[in-house]
């Protein structure tokens, strides 16, 4: 049996096959303004990525914010119990995801089925999201991708103490104005963020092995600062980005084999 | 995807409207009748008011009227264009921009001849009252409550009992007439009698299926809170318990194919309510039960109704907001007990500090004595700018994807 799973983010659409319980193609795309279309041209694109064609798919479950916009799926689940299903499924001894996307940051506990045993979000607010990031990237006149490498150069992380985006941009103006090094800025942008995640984690009593999941999983830097204040290791694997597709692939199989 | 359960409506509801209009009306026109008014926080002694035949209005009712109407949003803006800061409360705030515009549903409250403030639900009261009491140039009576920590001491009962000996005198002054302790008496036995109803009423909702919902409960709620120690609420009262009765004998629900059943806690999302009904409906969920609506009968074992006066300062002292966060969760956890629930959905309030204060501690201990899940809801009760729909419908689907699998 061959399922998709189609995860429409706030900033990237992602999909993912999953043929008799093992995962055969991933594909990503931004998702841009019109969220119906990045649904339909993501699932298109992984297809096709695997020379096949849309009615060769038994089952398909939509998540994210965008998920509503995707007509053609059987079902929508959310991307907090399709990242649980897709973290147990890369690897089942998880406890604990960090999953940090376009617009919000999660925190998830597992049981030891890989079931949802509670989870908290970031409030009403920017900060700690990939979001977040894009726009201090802007204002320092840096790539995002190149975040993670600038902030392991820093010598002395800024201090950033606004937990407002637009307040947190100000200060790294003020910071550029007063002319502090740029990997250090990076790097307290990064302690800032990893501050706000590791407070909501440790409100939710969380325990070892942590995972994170979501694109911002990329950043070598966050990763680190995260790992600093958790004194733990969190695992990445190569399609944190995509967790959340291969989740909701892997769900549309166990209800189509139902 | 889960199909959407249509929320049975009560009969009721149209009687309640009439009521409510009746009262708003009879408000609205106390000058042409020769009445007084006074404008009186939720948690208020209103019995003595009664007593005296001043009509009591409620700034707070009219605020959630402000936010089911979905005018919440402007008269914020119209306080804070006044110079009130967006973190006062939206009540304070809807309540401040009525006052200087008479906007809102309906044109605004009738000017009060008199203000009463009783600190037992917050802080902000005092001051927004001290407000209202200068633009109005009315006397302002406060009764101070202090918080009821553990038990309720000798010497608070004291100080709680002189004030009310304080408020008799300050009405005998404001309406220039002798107070009127017989009739207080007959208002004190209604009053009580009408809370033991609307607690009758709650407790229904121990069956299952709830034969209505806490939303049914925010809505029928305004009787209790506006019109208590009046003959109409009891009536009222008893015709809702009927129809309640017999949707039990009938074994109609509020939510078609009941099957979660969770506890509300924190004031409602006034312009909301329509959509978060539906929505847990839709996962074939109903909040059977409320921290909120049931702290209007939660005085009861303290209230004496042979000695109405002797007996309110503690009643009025020790309701659910007035109490510690160890005492608080004694309720919560007697409710979830009570009620049956799956779940605690928790409105983290962004304008009801008293009552958002302690939610995390309160849901952790939840988790770990009842071993049931709790949802936290970043909202506000009145100002819409506060809530994210997206935000929320991730949150309330996940929670139910936990619950349901």
């Amino acid at each position: 049996m061959i399922a998709a799973g189609i995860d429409i983010g706030s900033i990237t659409a992602k999909a993912a096959i999953v043929a008799d319980g093992r995962l055969i193609a991933v594909h990503t795309l931004p998702t841009g303004y019109n969220a119906r279309r990045a649904g339909e041209d993501v699932f298109e694109a992984v297809v096709c990525s695997i020379g096949m064609n849309p009615t060769q798919i038994d089952a398909i479950v939509a998540t994210g914010y965008g998920r509503n916009s995707v007509t053609f799926a059987r079902k929508t689940v959310t991307e907090i119990t399709c990242h649980a299903a897709g973290v147990y499924f890369l690897n089942p001894s998880v406890r604990t995801i960090i999953d940090i996307g376009g617009q919000d940051s999660k925190a998830i506990l597992l049981d030891d089925r890989g079931k949802v045993r509670d989870f908290a979000m970031n409030d009403k607010c920017a900060a700690g999201t990939g979001r977040f990031l894009e726009v201090m990237a802007r204002a320092l006149h840096a790539e995002i991708e190149d975040f993670g490498k600038l902030s392991l150069e820093a010598e002395t992380p800024s201090a950033i103490s606004s937990l407002c985006t637009v307040f947190a941009e100000s200060e790294v103006i003020s910071l550029i104005s007063k002319g502090e090094a740029r990997e250090n800025i990076v790097a307290g942008i990064h302690e800032s963020i990893a501050g706000r995640i590791g407070a909501m984690l440790n409100r939710l009593k969380w325990s070892p092995p942590v995972m994170m999941t979501g694109g911002v999983a990329r950043n070598i830097g966050i990763l680190k600062a995260l790992e600093s204040r958790l004194g733990n290791e969190i695992l990445v694997t190569e399609h944190a980005q995509v967790t959340g597709a291969i989740g909701a692939a892997l769900i549309a199989a166990m209800d189509e084999a139902k | 995807m889960t199909v959407a359960a249509k929320n049975q409506k009560l009969h009721s509801v149209s009687r309640m409207k009439e009521i409510m209009t009746e009262y708003y009306i009879g408000a609205k026109t106390a000058r042409d009748t020769g009445k007084k008014v006074a404008w009186i926080t939720s948690g208020g002694p209103v019995e003595p008011l009664l007593a005296m035949d001043v009509i009591p209005v409620y700034p707070e009712n009219h605020g959630a009227m402000i936010g089911a109407a979905k005018m919440g949003a402007d008269l914020c803006q119209t306080a804070e264009s006044m110079g009130y800061p967006s973190d006062l409360c939206s009540y304070a705030r809807a309540d401040i921009g009525c006052a200087a515009t008479n906007g809102g549903p309906i044109g605004g409250l009738p000017e009060p001849d008199m203000l009463v403030c009783c600190n037992n639900i917050c802080g902000t009261v005092l001051k927004w009252y001290e407000i209202q009491a200068r633009r109005f140039g009315v006397p302002l009576f406060v009764l101070d409550t202090p918080v009821c920590h553990q038990g309720f001491s000798p010497e608070a009962k004291r100080y709680v009992r002189s004030q009310i000996e304080d408020y008799i005198h300050f009405l005998e002054a404001v309406l220039q007439r002798p107070f009127d302790r017989e009739k207080m008496q007959q208002v004190g036995k209604l009053s009580i009698e009408a809370q033991r109803l609307w607690q009758d009423v709650l407790l229904t909702l121990r069956h299952h299926p709830a034969p209505m919902s806490a939303f049914d409960a925010f809505f029928h709620l305004a009787l209790i809170v506006t019109l208590r120690g009046t003959p109409v609420v009891i009536a009222y009262y008893r015709e809702l318990l009927a129809e309640l009765n017999e949707r039990i004998a009938e074994g109609i629900g509020a939510v078609e194919n009941e099957r979660y059943r969770l506890l509300w806690d924190n004031l409602p999302v006034w312009y909301r309510t329509k959509w978060l009904s539906g929505k847990f409906a839709s996962w074939n969920a109903c909040l059977v039960a409320d921290t909120y609506t049931s702290a209007w009968c939660s005085s009861l074992p303290y209230m004496d109704p042979d000695d109405f006066l002797g007996s309110m300062a503690e009643g009025y002292a020790r309701i659910y907001l007035n109490l510690g966060i160890d005492a608080m969760a004694d309720i919560l956890m007697e409710m979830i007990d009570i009620y049956d629930v799956h779940g605690v959905v928790m409105h983290s309030n962004r304008s009801c500090k008293p009552y958002s204060f302690g939610q995390y501690d309160m849901a952790s201990w939840i988790r770990e004595r009842r071993g049931i899940p709790v949802l936290l809801l970043d909202a506000d009760m009145v100002d819409p700018r506060q809530f994210s729909e997206a935000q929320s419908e991730a949150r309330i689907d996940a929670f139910m994807e936990m619950i349901a699998t």
